[in-house]
This record gives structure tokens, C-alpha cells and sequence, in this order.
């Protein structure tokens, strides 16, 4: 994986990778602090989040007051926001790669029985070493489920080129099938203390599914940005064939996307269960078309090839406003959901607008 | 003619028709119940709904696009047509005039969208679908509708005859709409110019437009059609559940173009069968109504569906690589 175009190559200069490899090699290879600034901004499309959170902070707080900026209301915010975004973080990837996810949603929950499972089942009962080892037990096996999930998927994306929405759209329903069946559709609830502190917990105030997010989205953000994996699976995304012929073993790049977004679904599992303190085969699938929405929102190119982690963060925050605004002023979720997807095509609309007026 | 037979029997149709058949014959075999007249109605009845939709999505993969959104649409068609007729005492022809008018103009919308945006077709329809769905239950206050004009939950039972054991069939509503959405789709598919030129805008958009088709046109049909057939499934779906209930469709999707796929459709466009959409459904439905027969848990039906697809998306993957050859490393 040590080859020179990916070694050293900073995630910024990849955006002009769609022209080939040619281009890349063109490349002045040190790239100045002004364009990192303006790198941050990605094409714009984090600068403008930021003016249009600002401005519906600006709304939002006109309208309702202080109640919007009042601890509980943060508090409630920081803990509703972790689920969708690990979530969002597992779509995201693959999207990076050109590829999607249909399974993120249900490889979570197969991943929450699991765990919930063994817990359930061992923990009662359990003292001292052997209560701590089989929460921790229990952990490993939901990680391996995923693991296992993310290799078929990787499998059949990479060595069988299968479209990635149609693998995944069978391993979504294979998967959900083994969770209803092995259920029958019934919950597993009733978790330890430590598992259910996850998600309904606080750290000096900051709730611990807010710290878990941040672990899985800063080496995420760090491997996409600063290692050779994460230059490649940006390249893959621009262009998978150039990405082969320039050396990069791009199956075993595609391999390790869907590992990781498996591994990033089990997180999103862990988070889930200990908020409900539950388990079930169909927690959460109406979040799978909004992880899209929210990834899309966050200047994620559906294509492939461009995007960033704090871009997504930024989408996940403004979400969120909306979402507790909302709440806040007593609309229906559902008036929620019609606005994300209003959002979605106003932000999307205009970024591609923009690009035709540039372009040309 | 023994030509066409030979290209048939390597098409991805003739595979499916063996598979179900196949699978059919293992069910008469094992269980009594399977191929009686009885099953088989209640079957094409009960996968209407989901068959209607499925021609519809045919279309639109055909030409090189998706559309995730139909749900909803079929959820706001089905929800103004059932309030109005029964509320300004409605027939059968404004009733499916409102469904299907709103139908279309949720699908002209999606176009439109894609179209003069320029943005994805899968990211225009998830945030359609969110908007017509969260726009529907935000309005309505996701409020059921029991009461429905006496005449549509009557429906229609047309060429009724009485079989041995003195049990009644006929034609009842979704039958006959899921006969007409296929036998049109076919139609526009194989014997329209408008059918060729979606063909060929699936198969190359640019070259299309060079050749002077009107692809903002065609893509106004497309969607349009796609809309169609939402508000026909709608009122097929309504009729069969006797309510309305505007939560219940959005979900069902990806079930569709999990049917549409298995026909062999290809999500890159230009390819696709009326033959083999109906055969890809026809799979999933002899699929898990046998499994049910044979006594397995429905809980598993799922899981084998999974299964199904994933095998199926490979082989195909498989074979279509095997015939490029090896010029594709």
C-alpha cells in the first residue's frame, strides 16, 4: 500500500483526481496553508453550512427564545444526535468509495441482538471478573457479527462486482431476515448498568454516546484524510479503473470500506441499545434513507470520490437543530422529515448549479 | 423463430422461468394447497400492489434512472382520492382520475427536479419521499380512513364462475389492474417509438440526445408513468386493506426494486423485461407463499428472500462477466 501517489498525498488535492492519473502526477506535491483554509471549505459546501446553521440558529432563536440554547435542550440535542451520525459515518465511506450501504441499519441491529443476547442470557448472576468479562465478551461478538457482514458485502461488492446497492440490498434483507427469525420480531431489553450508561450517561456533562461518536469520527476523519487507505478509497471513487492501473490493489481498498462500515454500524449498535436499553430486529430503519440524506447534506458526492467528515458533522448538527427547533415549537416529527428533504434538495440543487455556472 | 427460442433459453428470463418453475413443481409435489386455483388467486392478489409498482420501476430503470419516492406518492395519491370520493360522493372514474393525476404530478415533479437540477435521481427521490411522506402525516395527522364509498369497497368481480368444491373466483379489482399495468408496460416498451427511445436513453443518455430525442421529454414520461402506476397500486392496495392508512406504504420500496432487479433489470439502465419483471416477482411470491405451505415460520421468510437476491445478483454478475471474457481483467 506504500505506493508513492498515495503515500503523502493530502485528501485535498484528490478532488482534481477525476481528470486521472495523469493529472495527479502533475500535482505540485506541497500543497500551501491558504489552500488548506480554503480545502476546509471543501468546494464551499462546509462554509455554507455554517452560514445556514448560523441562520437558522438566528431564526430558530428569534422565534423560540432562549429555551433553544437552554442546557437541557444542548443536553438533548448531544444525546439524540450520536445514533444517526455513527450511522451516517458507516453510509458515508461508502459512499466516498462510489459504493452505498442498504445494510448499515440492519447489520446494526442483528449486531445489538447479539450483544443483547449475551448479556441478557450471562450477565445476571455474574459477579465480580466474570460479570465484567462478559459485557466485554458481548461487545466482541456484536463486532464480529459486523465484521462478518462486512466481509460478504466487501466480498461480493469487490471479487464478484455486484453493484453495491444491490448487494447490499440483499445482505440488508439476509440480514434482517436472521434478526426477525431467530427473534421473531420480539425485543431483547434489560441491560447492565455499564452498557446502559453508554447511551444515557454523561461524562463532566457530556453525554458518553457524544464521546463515541467523536471516537469513531476522528480516526475516521484521520484515516480518510491522512493515510494511504483513505487516499485510495477517495481515488476508487473518482475513478476506480485509473485507481487500478495506477498499482493500488483496489479490491482489497473495497474490501476494507465495507469492513470498516460494518465495524461503524456495531458501533451505532452499541449506542442504540444502551439508549433504549433494547433491542429489536427493526430499531431505526427509517433512519437508512436519512444517513444518505444527511451524508448528501454534507457535501458527500453520491458519485464518489468527495467529501469530508466535518462536512457530515456539520449536515448532522443542522439536522439536529431543525429537529429539536421542531420539537421544541410542538411541530410533528414528520413536519421534520418533509424539511430535511426540502433541505436536501435546496443545498444539493444549488451546489450543482453553482458547479454548471462555473464550469461552464 | 428456433432462433429466438435459441436466444431465448441464454436470456436471463429463461433462468428465471426455469428457477420458477422449478420451485413451483417442488411445491405441488410437497404440499396439495400450492396449485390449486385458490393459492393462485389469492397470490396475484395479494402481490398486486407490489406488481404494479414493480412495471412502473421497469420503466424508469429502462431509462437509466430510479425512483425510491413511489411509496409516498401511492400513499398521498390513495389518501386524496379516498377522502374526496368520499366526501363529494365520487365514481369510479374521478376516483382514479384524482389518484392517478396526483400520481403523475408527483412524478413530473421528481423530474422536473432531476432534470433542470441536475442532481441524482436517488438523491431527488429520497428527499421526495421525505417530503411527500412527512408532508402527508404532518397534514393528516396520520389519521386512518375506514370509511370508504360503498361501491369501492365492494370493488368489482367480474366472469365469476364456481369451482368443484363450490368455492366462487373472478376477476376482482387487483387482478385486473396489475393485468392492464403489465400488459401496457409491455406495450410501451415493445411497440411504442416512445418505448425505443427510452431504451436507448437508458442505454446512452448522450448519444440519445445527440440523435435529437427529447431526453427532458422522456424523462417527463418516465417519472410520469412511474407516478401512474403509484396512483393505480394505491387504490388497488386501499380496496384490498378496505382503509387508508398513510404509514403503512412508505417502507415497501426497496421490495419493489428488489422484484424489478431479480427480473434482471439493470440499475444501469437500458435493460429490463416486462417477462422478466413479471418473472422476478413471480419468484418472490411462489417463494414465500411456499414456505408458508410447507410449514417453515413465516419469521424466516426474510432471511430466504435475502438469500435469493444475493445469489441471484451474483450469478448474473457471474455470467455477464464470463461473456465480456477475459478483456475485462
Amino acid at each position: 500500500m506504500s505506493h508513492p501517489l498515495t503515500s503523502s498525498k493530502p485528501a485535498d488535492t484528490i478532488g482534481q483526481l477525476d481528470k486521472g492519473i495523469a493529472a495527479v502526477e502533475a500535482q505540485p506535491p506541497r500543497i500551501g496553508y491558504v489552500e488548506r483554509l480554503r480545502g476546509f471549505g471543501g468546494d464551499g459546501a462546509n462554509l455554507r453550512l455554517l452560514v445556514l446553521i448560523a441562520i437558522l440558529l438566528a431564526a430558530f432563536g428569534l422565534v423560540i427564545g432562549e429555551q433553544l440554547f437552554s442546557a437541557a435542550s444542548l443536553q438533548s440535542m448531544a444525546y439524540q444526535l450520536p445514533e444517526l451520525g455513527i450511522l451516517s459515518l458507516a453510509m458515508m465511506v461508502t459512499l466516498l468509495s462510489g459504493g452505498i450501504n442498504l445494510s448499515v441499519i440492519a447489520t446494526a441491529n442483528l449486531c445489538a441482538l447479539t450483544m443483547a443476547a449475551i448479556l441478557t442470557r450471562f450477565v445476571p448472576g455474574s459477579e465480580g471478573a466474570a460479570w465484567v468479562l462478559i459485557q466485554v465478551a458481548a461487545l466482541a461478538a456484536g463486532f464480529a457479527v459486523a465484521a462478518l457482514i462486512g466481509l460478504v458485502n466487501g466480498f461480493v461488492i469487490a471479487y464478484l462486482r455486484v453493484s453495491p446497492i444491490l448487494a447490499t440490498l440483499g445482505t440488508m434483507t439476509l440480514v434482517k431476515g436472521i434478526s426477525v427469525g431467530t427473534t421473531r420480531g420480539n425485543v431483547i431489553s434489560g441491560f447492565p448498568e455499564p452498557i446502559v450508561f453508554i447511551g444515557n450517561g454523561a461524562v463532566l456533562g457530556i453525554p458518553v454516546a457524544l464521546l463515541v461518536f467523536a471516537a469513531a469520527a476522528l480516526p475516521l476523519a484521520i484515516m480518510l484524510n491522512r493515510t494511504p487507505l483513505g487516499a485510495a478509497i477517495y481515488m476508487i471513487g473518482s475513478n476506480e479503473r485509473a485507481t487500478r492501473f495506477s498499482g493500488i490493489q483496489t479490491r482489497r481498498v473495497i474490501l476494507k470500506v465495507y469492513l470498516i462500515s460494518s465495524l461503524l454500524a456495531a458501533v451505532a449498535a452499541i449506542v442504540m441499545m444502551a439508549r433504549f436499553n433494547s433491542a429489536n430486529a427493526s430499531y431505526g430503519e427509517s433512519y437508512l434513507l436519512v444517513t444518505i440524506l444527511a451524508a448528501v447534506l454534507g457535501g458527500i458526492n453520491p458519485m464518489g470520490g468527495f467529501g469530508k467528515v466535518s462536512g457530515l458533522v456539520l449536515a448532522l448538527v443542522m439536522l439536529q437543530i431543525i429537529s429539536s427547533a421542531f420539537n421544541l415549537l410542538n411541530f410533528s416529527a414528520f413536519l421534520t422529515l418533509a424539511i430535511w428533504g426540502g433541505i436536501l434538495i435546496a443545498v444539493a440543487g444549488t451546489t450543482q448549479l453553482r458547479q454548471r455556472l462555473r464550469g461552464g | 423463430m428456433i432462433d429466438a427460442l435459441r436466444r431465448f433459453s441464454h436470456s436471463h428470463e429463461a433462468r428465471l422461468l426455469a428457477v420458477v418453475l422449478t420451485l413451483g413443481a417442488v411445491l405441488t409435489t410437497a404440499t396439495p394447497s400450492f396449485l390449486t386455483l385458490q393459492n393462485l388467486f389469492d397470490l396475484l392478489t395479494s402481490y398486486a400492489f407490489l406488481g404494479i409498482l414493480a412495471a412502473g420501476l421497469l420503466v424508469v430503470l429502462v431509462a437509466g434512472g430510479i425512483d425510491i419516492s413511489f411509496t409516498a406518492t401511492a400513499s398521498v395519491a390513495q389518501y386524496l382520492a379516498l377522502s374526496f370520493a368520499k366526501a363529494y360522493g365520487l365514481g369510479w372514474a374521478e376516483t382514479f382520475g384524482l389518484a392517478i393525476g396526483t400520481g403523475i404530478a408527483c412524478g413530473l415533479l421528481n423530474a422536473w427536479l432531476i432534470e433542470s437540477l441536475r442532481i441524482s435521481s436517488i438523491i431527488v427521490t429520497i428527499a421526495t419521499l421525505n417530503i411527500f411522506y412527512g408532508l402527508l402525516v404532518f397534514v393528516t395527522g396520520g389519521q386512518y380512513i375506514y370509511a370508504l364509498p360503498d361501491w369501492f369497497s365492494k370493488g368489482i368481480w367480474w366472469f365469476e364462475f364456481v369451482d368443484a368444491d363450490q368455492i366462487p373466483y373472478g376477476v376482482n379489482l387487483q387482478i385486473l389492474l396489475l393485468l392492464l399495468a403489465f400488459t401496457a408496460t409491455w406495450v410501451l416498451l415493445n411497440r411504442t417509438t416512445i418505448g425505443r427511445q427510452i431504451y436507448a436513453l437508458g442505454g446512452n443518455r448522450d448519444a440519445a440526445g445527440r440523435l435529437g430525442f427529447h431526453v427532458f421529454g422522456l424523462n417527463l414520461f418516465v417519472y410520469g408513468y412511474m407516478g401512474f402506476m403509484a396512483g393505480i397500486a394505491s387504490l388497488a392496495q386501499a380496496q384490498l386493506a378496505q382503509s387508508v392508512a398513510p404509514t403503512v406504504l412508505v417502507g415497501r420500496e426497496l421490495d419493489v426494486l428488489a422484484a424489478v432487479v431479480l427480473g434482471g433489470a439493470s440499475l444501469n439502465g437500458g435493460v429490463g423485461t416486462v417477462l422478466g419483471t413479471v418473472l422476478g416477482l413471480a419468484l418472490l411470491a411462489v417463494m414465500q407463499n411456499g414456505l408458508v405451505l410447507v410449514g417453515i415460520s413465516s419469521y424466516w421468510s426474510q432471511f430466504f428472500v435475502g438469500l435469493v437476491i444475493l445469489v441471484s445478483v451474483s450469478s448474473t454478475s457471474l455470467t455477464l462477466r464470463r461473456r465480456a471474457g477475459s478483456a475485462v481483467a
